[in-house]
C-alpha cells in the first residue's frame, strides 16, 4: 500500500515535469521558427532592394548611351569624355608608360613581389594582407599587366581535367570578402597543381578588400595559371565598380590621379568545361580577339554577355525575362536539360545569386549554386561555401561563416541585428518616396481618416516601391496598426527624416536627389574625367537637363541652381558634387549615431 | 443582415489570411515553383502550396498556436525546480530538455543554452531568462 502510494506520487510528478517540460520545449521551438523566418524576412528585404538598384544600373547604362547621344552636342567637344565612358582610354599609354611613373620608396614597408611571381609570393600577400597592408602602385600595376597579358592569350572557354586523386575546388562570389577567401585557402589549402580552384566572379564590390583579393587572386593565377580558373562575373564591369564600392575602395587606397586601372578582361563564360551553357564565344570590354584590337561589343554581342551574367534558374518552366534585375532572363528546368543535353554535359555550377545556406541545388540536381561570401548583406546574413569536384563522385559542399565578434552570440541577437538593419534600409526606400506613397495612401483614404486596412496599405507599398515583400508581416515593424487592424499610414515616417541641406528647398527635389544619389554621384564621377570632384556649372546643368528628362523627372531646373547656390558650392563656376551630396542624408530619430548612413554610392 | 455580415467579414478576414500566407509562402519559395522544403513529416521533403493554404488559414482563423502566456511558462520552469532556488543547473535543464517531453537535438540544446546560461554561475536563471526573451519578442 505505502509502495502502492508512493509509485502514483512518483508517477504524477514524472508526469507534471512531462508536461512542462513539453512546455518550454514548445515554446522554445515556436520561438526558433519565428526567428528563422525573421531572418529570412530580412535576407528576402536585402535581396529586394539590391536586385531593384541592379534595375537602376542597367537603366543608368542606358542612360549613359542616351547621354552620349545628346551631351556631346550640348557642350563643344569632349572626346577624352566619350573614350572614358566607352572604357577603352587604356590602350594608348604603354605598360611602360605607367611603371615610369612610380618609384617605390625606400620606406615602403609593404609586400615587394618578384617578378616572375611564385609561389613564395601568394604566402607574402597573404600575411601582408592580413597585417592589413596595401600593395604599393607599382606592384599593382606589374600584376595588372602581366594578367592581363596572359589573360589575352588563353581562350575564353577553358577545359580541365579532374581525377579521385585531383579534385577541383569551386568558389562563388566573394565581393571583396578577405576573411572569406583567408578562410577557404586555410581550409582548404593553397592553389597548386594538385589542388586546382574555380572562381566564379564577382571577386569585386561591396566588401572592403576587392583590391587584395584580386591581388591575391592574379597572383594566384600568374603562378598557377593552368590550375587557378577565373571566370567573369557581373561585377567584372566598371559601370557597376562605380557604384557598388571597388572604385571607391582603388580611389581611397590608391591616390594616385593620373593612374588610371586598366580594363580587367577576364575570360567571357561563367561555368567551365564540365558545366559551359552557351556555345557562342564572347568577349569581354577591350579584350584583343585574336591578335586584332576588338571594338566596342555590338549590342547583340553585350546583351549575350548580359544574359550570361545576369541569368537566374527558377522552378518555372521555360526563359523568360529575369524582371527583378532588370536583366537576363529566368531559365527553368526544361531549358536546362536541353541544353546540358546539347552539349553532353552533367551539371551546371554557377553563382550570382546569395543562398542563407551558401549554395543550394535545383533542376533535380542539374544546377548549383555557389555562394562563397559569408555575412554578404549583414553580420549573420548567411553563411558561405564551396564545392570539390571530381569525376565520378558527386559533388562535396563545404559551409562556412565568418562572423567574428558575433560568433557566440545567440541566435536571437543574430538575428535582431540582421532584421534592424534590413529594416533600416527599407525605411530609407520608403523616405525616399515619401510624396508617391502619401499621394497613392491618400487616394485610398476616402475618408481622410489617416488610415487604411492592411490589404490597401500593403497594396500601395507594394506599388510604388516595386518590392515584392511579405508586406502583411511585415508591418508590425514598419507601421503602427490600432486595436481594429487598421494602419496608421503617416507613421512610418515619423521616426526618420531626409536632412535638409537648405530650409526654403522643396521636398520633391530633396528627396529625388536623395532616391537617385548613387546614380547621381556615378554620372558627376565619369564627367569629372580628372577626379578632381568639380564639375562645371554648365556640365553640371546640361547633365541634370539631360537626366530629368530620361528619367521622367518633374523637377524645375532653377530649384536645383537654387540649391546649389544656397550651398554655396559654387567655387570659382565649379561645383563640388561630393559635398553637395553628401549634405543629402538620412536621419533616424531614435539612432546614436545620425550620420551613420551617408552610404553616397 | 448580421448573419450577412459577419459572413462578408469573415470572408475578408480569410481572403486577408491567404494573402498573409501566400506573402509569408513566397519568402521561402525559392525557386518559385509553389513548394517550399520541410525537414520533417512529408516523405517527399517538401509542401506544396496547396495543401499548405487551407490548413494554414484554419490555423490563423480558430487562433491556435497563439504565443504562450509568460506565467505558465514561469511555472513550467518552477516545476522543473521544485526546490524554488530561482534557477535550474547546466545539468539539470539538460536532462529535462533532452530526455523529457520532446527531446532537444544537440543542436537545440546548444542554442538555449548561449541565451540562457549565465557562464559565471554555469546555471540559468529562468526568470529573468524568461523576461529577456519576453522583451525581445516585442
Amino acid at each position: 500500500m505505502g509502495c502502492g502510494t508512493s509509485s502514483s506520487v512518483k508517477d504524477k510528478k514524472s508526469e507534471k515535469a512531462l508536461k512542462a517540460a513539453l512546455v518550454i520545449q514548445n515554446w522554445y521551438r515556436r520561438r526558433s521558427a519565428q526567428l528563422k523566418t525573421r531572418q529570412r524576412y530580412a535576407l528576402t528585404i536585402f535581396q529586394s532592394i539590391e536586385y531593384t538598384d541592379e534595375q537602376g544600373q542597367l537603366q543608368l547604362s542606358n542612360f549613359f548611351s542616351f547621354m552620349l547621344e545628346n551631351y556631346t552636342r550640348v557642350l563643344e567637344e569632349d572626346s577624352e569624355l566619350v573614350t572614358h565612358l566607352l572604357g577603352s582610354n587604356i590602350q594608348d599609354k604603354d605598360r611602360q608608360d605607367y611603371l615610369g611613373l612610380i618609384d617605390v620608396p625606400d620606406s615602403y614597408c609593404g609586400p615587394r613581389l618578384q617578378f616572375p611571381v611564385t609561389f613564395t609570393d601568394i604566402d607574402l600577400l597573404i600575411e601582408a594582407f592580413k597585417q592589413q597592408q596595401i600593395l604599393h602602385a607599382y606592384y599593382v600595376l606589374e600584376v595588372l599587366f602581366e594578367t592581363k597579358k596572359l589573360l589575352q592569350q588563353m581562350p575564353n572557354f577553358t577545359h580541365t581535367k579532374t581525377s579521385p586523386s585531383k579534385e577541383i575546388t569551386i568558389c562563388g562570389d566573394l565581393h571583396g570578402k578577405l576573411d572569406d577567401l583567408f578562410l577557404i585557402y586555410s581550409k582548404n589549402g593553397l592553389p597548386s597543381v594538385s589542388n586546382p580552384y574555380v572562381f566564379n566572379g564577382d571577386f569585386v564590390d561591396r566588401g572592403k578588400n576587392s583590391m587584395e583579393i584580386l591581388m591575391i587572386l592574379f597572383v594566384s593565377f600568374l603562378v598557377y595559371p593552368n590550375d587557378l580558373h577565373l571566370n567573369r562575373g557581373n561585377h567584372e564591369d566598371f559601370m557597376m565598380n562605380k557604384r557598388y564600392g571597388f572604385t571607391k575602395e582603388v580611389l581611397n587606397k590608391y591616390k594616385l590621379k593620373s593612374v588610371l586601372m586598366p580594363p580587367i578582361p577576364i575570360d567571357g563564360d561563367r561555368a567551365t568545361e564540365k558545366e559551359n551553357k552557351v556555345g557562342t564565344t564572347i568577349t569581354a570590354r577591350g579584350i584583343r580577339r585574336n591578335g586584332s584590337l576588338s571594338e566596342q561589343l555590338t549590342k547583340h554581342e553585350w546583351e549575350q554577355v548580359i544574359d550570361i551574367l545576369w541569368s537566374d534558374p527558377r522552378g518555372k518552366r521555360g526563359c523568360y525575362p529575369n524582371t527583378s534585375r532588370g536583366g537576363g532572363c529566368y531559365f527553368g528546368p526544361d531549358i536546362t536539360s536541353r541544353i546540358l543535353n546539347k552539349y553532353q554535359l552533367k551539371m551546371l555550377i554557377r553563382s550570382h545569386e546569395c543562398k542563407p545556406e551558401g549554395y543550394e541545388i535545383c533542376h533535380d540536381g542539374k544546377v548549383i549554386t555557389v555562394f562563397s561570401a559569408s555575412n554578404y548583406y549583414e553580420e549573420g546574413s548567411n553563411r558561405g561555401a564551396y564545392i570539390r569536384v571530381s569525376s565520378g563522385t558527386p559533388p562535396r559542399f563545404f559551409q562556412y561563416q565568418m562572423t567574428r565578434a558575433t560568433c557566440l552570440r545567440p541566435l536571437y541577437q543574430r538575428v535582431n541585428a540582421v532584421e534592424s538593419s534590413a529594416i533600416r534600409m527599407l525605411k530609407e526606400r520608403m523616405i525616399s518616396r515619401k510624396t508617391d506613397l502619401i499621394r497613392v495612401f491618400q487616394l485610398q483614404d476616402c475618408s481622410k481618416s489617416g488610415k487604411l486596412s492592411v490589404g490597401q496599405w500593403a497594396f500601395s507599398m507594394e506599388n510604388v516601391l516595386g518590392l515584392n515583400l511579405p508586406w502583411r508581416s511585415l508591418s508590425s515593424r514598419l507601421v503602427t496598426t490600432d486595436k481594429d487592424g487598421n494602419i496608421d499610414y503617416m507613421s512610418s515616417f515619423q521616426d526618420i527624416h531626409i536632412q535638409k541641406p537648405v530650409k526654403e528647398v522643396q521636398s520633391t527635389l530633396i528627396e529625388t536627389v536623395y532616391r537617385y544619389r548613387s546614380d547621381l554621384q556615378i554620372i558627376f564621377n565619369v564627367i569629372d574625367s580628372d577626379h578632381s570632384g568639380l564639375i562645371s556649372m554648365e556640365e553640371f546643368r546640361s547633365m541634370w537637363k539631360l537626366f530629368t528628362s530620361y528619367y521622367s523627372v518633374c523637377i524645375d531646373d532653377s530649384q536645383l541652381d537654387e540649391l546649389a547656390e544656397r550651398m554655396d558650392l559654387n567655387k570659382d563656376g565649379s561645383i563640388d558634387f561630393n559635398e553637395l551630396l553628401k549634405a543629402f542624408y538620412v536621419v533616424h530619430k531614435f539612432d546614436k549615431l545620425n550620420k551613420s548612413d551617408t552610404k553616397v554610392a | 443582415m448580421a448573419d450577412d455580415r459577419s459572413r462578408e467579414g469573415t470572408e475578408t478576414a480569410v481572403a486577408e489570411f491567404h494573402k498573409k500566407i501566400k506573402e509569408a509562402f513566397e519568402v521561402f519559395d525559392h525557386e518559385s515553383n509553389n513548394t517550399v522544403d520541410v525537414e520533417e513529416e512529408e516523405p517527399t521533403g517538401y509542401i506544396r502550396f496547396e495543401k499548405f493554404l487551407p490548413v494554414m488559414t484554419e490555423v490563423l482563423l480558430e487562433r491556435r498556436y497563439r504565443p504562450i502566456p509568460e506565467d505558465i511558462l514561469l511555472r513550467a520552469f518552477e516545476v522543473l525546480d521544485p526546490a524554488k532556488c530561482g534557477f535550474l543547473s547546466k545539468e539539470e535543464l539538460i536532462k529535462y530538455m533532452t530526455e523529457e517531453g520532446e527531446p532537444f537535438s544537440q543542436e537545440e540544446m546548444e542554442e538555449m543554452l548561449s541565451a540562457a546560461i549565465d557562464p559565471e554561475s554555469n546555471s540559468i536563471h529562468y526568470k529573468d531568462y524568461i523576461t529577456m526573451m519576453v522583451i525581445d519578442e516585442n
